[in-house]
């Protein structure tokens, strides 16, 4: 019975990794690549630890196992964020069929503060034409 | 079919092949930021195939690796980041 619950968990995982892993070879843009990645990524390997600690009986192995789920889960949206702020502030360019982009004109050039209403910064750089291009 | 015969026939390749797609993307990227994602993704598969390892042989010693390298491609990730955007700044 348990054989069968490991089994059945370790397989929805791996199958989630195949995904997140030809997801990051097939999509055409590198924030596309992201959400695709660190979600399916993050849900594959915390059931494959799961799994594992289903399987072993001792209470130190159960503990790390979660504890090494629970720090995945933990950390991998806030290194997506950081990773995906810089990809945009240097200017990493969209998708072409990228249809709105939000962000554009918010973050301040010079000090990479992210404003939202802010009206002199987006004059600013309207004027100047900054901004990633949509062009990809 | 025992559980330590599925692993080894049915997850580990899968996940072999996981690997290999990430490093294609890994060698192809167009920008740095592409390889940073791919690098903590081969990590996280890596932690991946460390639990599949354990299981199939029954032995616990791996999960301390598995757990320093999630740390490693937690702090390797924020590392690139901040100093991609401080090498932006600069310029």
């Amino acid at each position: 019975m348990t054989d069968l619950i490991i089994a059945i968990l370790s397989t929805i995982g791996v199958i989630a990794i195949l995904i997140a892993a030809i997801g990051i070879l097939r999509m055409p843009d590198f924030y596309l690549r992201l959400s695709v990645t660190v979600k399916a990524a993050t849900l594959g390997s915390g059931l494959l630890l799961f799994s594992l600690a289903i399987f072993f009986p001792q209470v130190s192995v159960t503990t790390k196992a979660v504890a090494i789920g629970f720090f995945l889960l933990l950390t991998a949206p806030v290194a997506a964020h950081m990773i995906g702020r810089t990809a945009y502030l240097i200017g990493t360019t969209l998708w072409k069929g990228t249809v709105r982009d939000d962000l554009k004109g918010m973050y301040d050039k010079d000090s990479h503060r992210l404003s939202s209403s802010n009206k002199d910064v987006q004059a600013k750089q309207a004027a100047a034409g900054e901004g990633p291009d949509q062009a990809g | 079919m025992s559980l330590s015969l599925y692993i080894d026939y049915v997850i580990l390749p899968i996940l072999a092949i996981s690997l290999l797609l990430v490093f294609i993307r890994l060698f192809k990227g167009p920008t740095i930021v592409d390889r940073v994602i791919a690098l903590d993704l081969l990590i996280t598969i890596g932690v991946s195939i460390i639990a599949a390892y354990s299981i199939s042989t029954q032995q616990s010693t791996f999960m301390d690796v598995a757990m320093i390298l999630a740390l490693i491609a937690f702090l390797s990730t924020i590392a690139f980041s901040f100093y991609l955007e401080k090498k932006d700044q600069d310029d």
